[in-house]
């Protein structure tokens, strides 16, 4: 049986030293949610706390209705996935899987069933006998997770699980774990600072600094509306200037550099009112114009060509370097100090309030609970 | 979870400490206690001040500084040449040489000085063939001696030492060095030692605090140069009248001494804080040419050299004997008359005491080294610091300790088998703790909470994952605690009687009593069952791995 998890006010200090202030989060039954920030930024200390690995200072942790604070993690039904796997060195492959069903009351025939099941699951069937030592990291955390999966835990916590693993083996582990979840239909908690990693295989992000959960969304509205610049930043690349709305008459236009202004027509209707703000356009949001048409006028200083597309670096008349990519076309790459001018796709591009640096764009989620 | 929630651990650490208190502070009290405190009742200093008034005591302590350092010097000069023609060359029989300098470190502590005393004393086989042929060689007894025995006694730690530092030089280092123009001698010194610094200094360390403490062997050839083991044997126990708080003031400017040089080598190995970890381990080369001829020569030359004693025993053993003259022909007559003589019982004896504590440290050691790793705070730190303390103390000063505080009531073990084995405990735990908390740390902890994860106990974790998995580090380190358990002298002589007699004991009251050839089976039985230990280690291993 899976549960949901709400965290109440959390409070978690190293002595003195606070590592998150005041957090709270409801995680949904069987869904797939990712913990993604920086290092150092407390995520891992949250799972944790979670699992019961770590005390915890202040606040209320809540498996559906059931106050688990002052459990012990033996008795929380956790499945938990380490970063270095955490594989016991002494047993085979089978009595790892086996070793949480052997701490519970169950017969020895259902324990090898569920066993067997969750080897040929994890496709480790063949390995059932081999110790670990001379297992690749793909195979071991493999093991890892058919042994966290055999318990039938309410919920899944994996912490950093794909970050010992080559690049290829990471693709192909994230896609077996999100399938094998999506199986299971296990409550799942997962911790990583890779970006890509964590919109593969997320239903949804929290993305945190800090100790402080900034936004909470679907891959695809942190990506398209992050709620402030750190969350645009973090989550892939965004180029970040100076700028200022005018409003005239019901439209709003963006104003950047000297000259040039463009007409925006997506910000939430309470946030229309001159003011300064911060634009983060993301490469893919800058539009490269040949002539002057664009807004900004600049010169190119670097250009790499990545096949289906082409990178740029401009240098603009506001004296920021940003980066470009535009799709390539079958004429010549435009070579280092070529003058051209930029533009914005408007629809895509987000824009803080200067004040609060919050996006002031429609379309922002965030499911952060405030209690 | 609640901040303070008691656990199990809770109670093991105060158990430990309360363990500490009863069998180690309280002791180290008394014989500070006995050593100021006069027959009076009244706080007084006399006994320090008598012994530093006169030459005759202090040179003790400086005899056994002087020996103690070069011995210390020549066991390094020694060993580490042999760990390195072990580690970087193919020389054959390498596992040879490498059980055969085992097998000399764990030797009885006297057995190498008498057989010794055999071949090269006054009326020794050598000495007086060679003087058939006009030769004459000097003495071995005194300083020399005592030098020349403990160094072939001791040169196998650093061996060992070495040898497990040398593996974890990674060869990129070397090639590095080398393709920067150091090579041979300079890269040696330069690269090789300086990498490997830390274990000189330590494997140095252990050397001086056992030979420091070494009892058995200036007993029997220093004669007339004077140790202060002896010399606290002497006040103690002597026939010429006792002094109990004259040997304890000695005792307690023993440790003094020995404190020093224990902090002194801290500091030295603070200068090279580093961990090596090789990736790639160095790649043995073969052994050719005169270079090669004369490694083997040296290698096999002083592995044998050092083990000689030990067969001139089981060789003597079979000798015919009356009392300490050897005659010619062999039979079991020395076997027999070691029979009448408590060889059973000896033997009885030795191996209780053996495997009861050995037990018993291992426990200790296992419990401590999680606490320590996993609980640290003040009290287990507090364990952690007092269970070093026996690691400066010499035997022989363990064992008077141990005569002043439980010889009388409330609590009366002298003269059982058990207050040897509390002071064996005592003196041998500080390196199985060492080798377990080096082990545990090696240990992730995740591995332990992926147990908790899984719905597994604290006290099932702790059985089923931490241990076995400590195993290795601390069977490695066990094997050694054993050898030096079962030829213990140092503080034995002071606790044991005629019903807790060990052979190594018996081999020790044959010799003083002048019965060469009962010595001799005696030393031969211990000989071998040392021997048989480290092969039936070496079988169930499988590995030569052995670490202190």
């Amino acid at each position: 049986m899976s549960v949901g998890i709400t965290i109440k006010n959390a409070l978690k200090k190293f002595n003195e030293n606070v590592i998150i202030p005041n957090l709270s989060l409801k995680v949904r039954d069987g869904e797939f949610f990712t913990l993604l920030g920086p290092s150092g930024c407390g995520k891992t200390t949250l799972l944790r706390m979670i699992a019961g690995f770590n005390s915890i200072e202040g606040g209320d942790f809540y498996f559906n209705d059931k106050r688990v604070n002052d459990l012990e993690p033996a008795k929380r039904n956790i499945g938990m996935v380490f970063q270095n796997y955490a594989i016991f060195p002494h047993y085979t492959v089978r009595k790892n899987v086996e070793f949480g069903l052997r701490n519970r009351n169950i017969n020895s025939q259902e324990i090898k069933d569920k066993t067997d099941r969750f080897l040929k699951l994890m496709k480790i069937d063949q390995l059932a006998d081999r110790k670990p030592d001379r297992m690749s990291g793909g195979q071991q955390q493999r093991v890892a997770l058919a042994r966290a999966l055999v318990i039938e835990p309410d919920v899944l916590l994996m912490d950093e699980p794909l970050s010992n693993l080559d690049a290829k083996l990471r693709v192909e582990m994230r896609s077996t774990i999100r399938s094998i979840q999506k199986q299971v239909g296990i409550t799942t908690v997962y911790v990583t600072h890779d970006q890509e990693e964590a919109m593969a295989i997320s239903d949804r992000i929290g993305v945190m600094k800090e100790g402080v959960l900034q936004q909470i969304s679907d891959p695809k509205s942190i990506y398209q509306r992050p709620i402030n610049q750190f969350v645009a930043t973090f989550i892939g690349r965004s180029n970040i200037l100076e700028g200022e709305v005018q409003v005239e008459s019901g439209q709003a236009y963006l104003v950047v550099g000297n000259k040039g202004r463009i007409p925006i027509n997506t910000i939430e209707q309470k946030n229309m009112e001159n003011q300064k703000v911060i634009v983060s356009a993301r490469p893919e949001e800058i539009l490269l114009c040949k002539d002057d048409t664009g807004i900004l006028q600049g010169i190119v200083k670097e250009c790499i060509f990545l096949g289906l597309n082409t990178h740029y670096v401009v240098e603009l008349e506001t004296g920021d370097l940003v980066e470009m990519t535009q799709e390539s076309t079958i004429e010549d790459i435009l070579s280092n100090g070529t003058k051209v001018s930029v533009t914005f796709n408007a629809e895509k591009i987000n824009l803080f309030g200067k004040k609060d640096g919050i996006n002031i764009m429609q379309g922002v989620c965030n499911d952060i609970c405030i209690s | 979870m609640k901040k303070n929630r008691l656990e199990i651990w809770t109670f093991v650490t105060i158990g430990l400490l309360f363990l500490f208190f009863i069998f180690l502070i309280y002791p180290m009290f008394g014989i500070l206690k006995q050593s100021v405190i006069s027959e009076a009742g009244k706080f007084t200093l006399n006994e320090f001040a008598k012994f530093f008034s006169s030459s005759y005591y202090t040179g003790t302590i400086i005899n056994s500084f002087k020996v103690t350092v070069a011995v210390t010097v020549v066991t390094l000069i020694l060993g580490i040449p042999l760990a390195y023609f072990y580690s970087f060359y193919h020389l054959k029989g390498a596992k040879f040489l490498f059980v055969t300098s085992v097998l000399c470190g764990m030797s009885a502590p006297f057995i190498g000085a008498y057989s010794w005393i055999m071949l090269l004393g006054r009326s020794g086989v050598i000495t007086k063939a060679l003087a058939a042929v006009g030769i004459k060689i000097g003495s071995i007894y005194g300083f020399g001696g005592i030098l020349f025995v403990q160094a072939f006694k001791l040169f196998p730690l650093v061996f060992i030492y070495m040898v497990g530092a040398f593996k974890n030089i990674d060869n990129s280092l070397l090639e590095a060095a080398e393709s920067m123009g150091c090579r041979g001698i300079q890269r040696f010194f330069k690269i090789v030692i300086s990498l490997t610094m830390p274990t000189v200094l330590a494997a140095g360390l252990l050397v001086f605090m056992r030979a420091f403490a070494d009892f058995g062997t200036p007993l029997l050839i220093g004669e007339g140069y004077r140790t202060f083991p002896v010399e606290i044997y002497v006040q103690y126990l002597g026939e010429n009248g006792t002094n109990h708080s004259f040997a304890a003031a000695i005792s307690v400017i023993a440790i003094l001494v020995t404190a020093v040089v224990f902090f002194a080598q801290k500091k030295a190995t603070d200068r090279y804080k580093f961990s090596l970890n090789a990736l790639h381990p160095v790649e043995k080369k073969q052994a050719k040419g005169l270079k090669g001829a004369l490694m083997y020569l040296y290698s096999y030359g002083l592995v044998l050299l050092a083990y000689a004693p030990n067969v001139y025993i089981i060789y003597l053993s079979f000798r015919n004997c009356d009392k300490s003259v050897f005659k010619p022909g062999f039979s079991l007559g020395n076997y027999r008359a070691a029979m009448n003589k408590l060889l059973v019982r000896s033997t009885q004896n030795t191996l209780f005491l053996g495997v009861f504590t050995l037990a018993v440290i291992i426990l200790i050691s296992v419990l401590i080294a999680y606490l320590v790793v996993r609980r640290n705070n003040f009290a287990n730190n507090l364990i952690d610091t007092l269970s070093m303390l026996p690691y400066i103390m010499p035997g022989s000063v363990i064992g008077i300790a141990m005569v002043i505080a439980f010889s009388k009531k409330p609590l009366v073990l002298i003269g059982t088998i058990w207050i040897m084995i509390i002071s064996l405990v005592i003196r041998r735990m500080p390196y199985t703790i060492r080798s377990a908390t080096a082990t545990l740390m090696q240990i992730q902890p995740s591995i332990e909470e992926a147990a908790l994860s899984l719905g597994s106990s604290k006290i099932k974790t702790f059985f089923k994952i931490t241990v076995p998995m400590m195993t290795n580090g601390i069977v490695s380190g066990a094997i050694l605690s054993w050898v030096a358990i079962v030829t213990e002298l140092s503080s034995a002589i002071i606790l044991y009687n005629n019903k807790t007699i060990t052979l190594t004991m018996s081999a020790y009251v044959a010799i003083s009593r002048g019965n060469y050839g009962i010595a001799a089976a005696f030393s031969a039985v211990l000989t071998v069952l040392t021997m048989c230990s480290l092969l039936i280690y070496l079988r169930i291993s499988k590995s030569e791995d052995i670490k202190i």
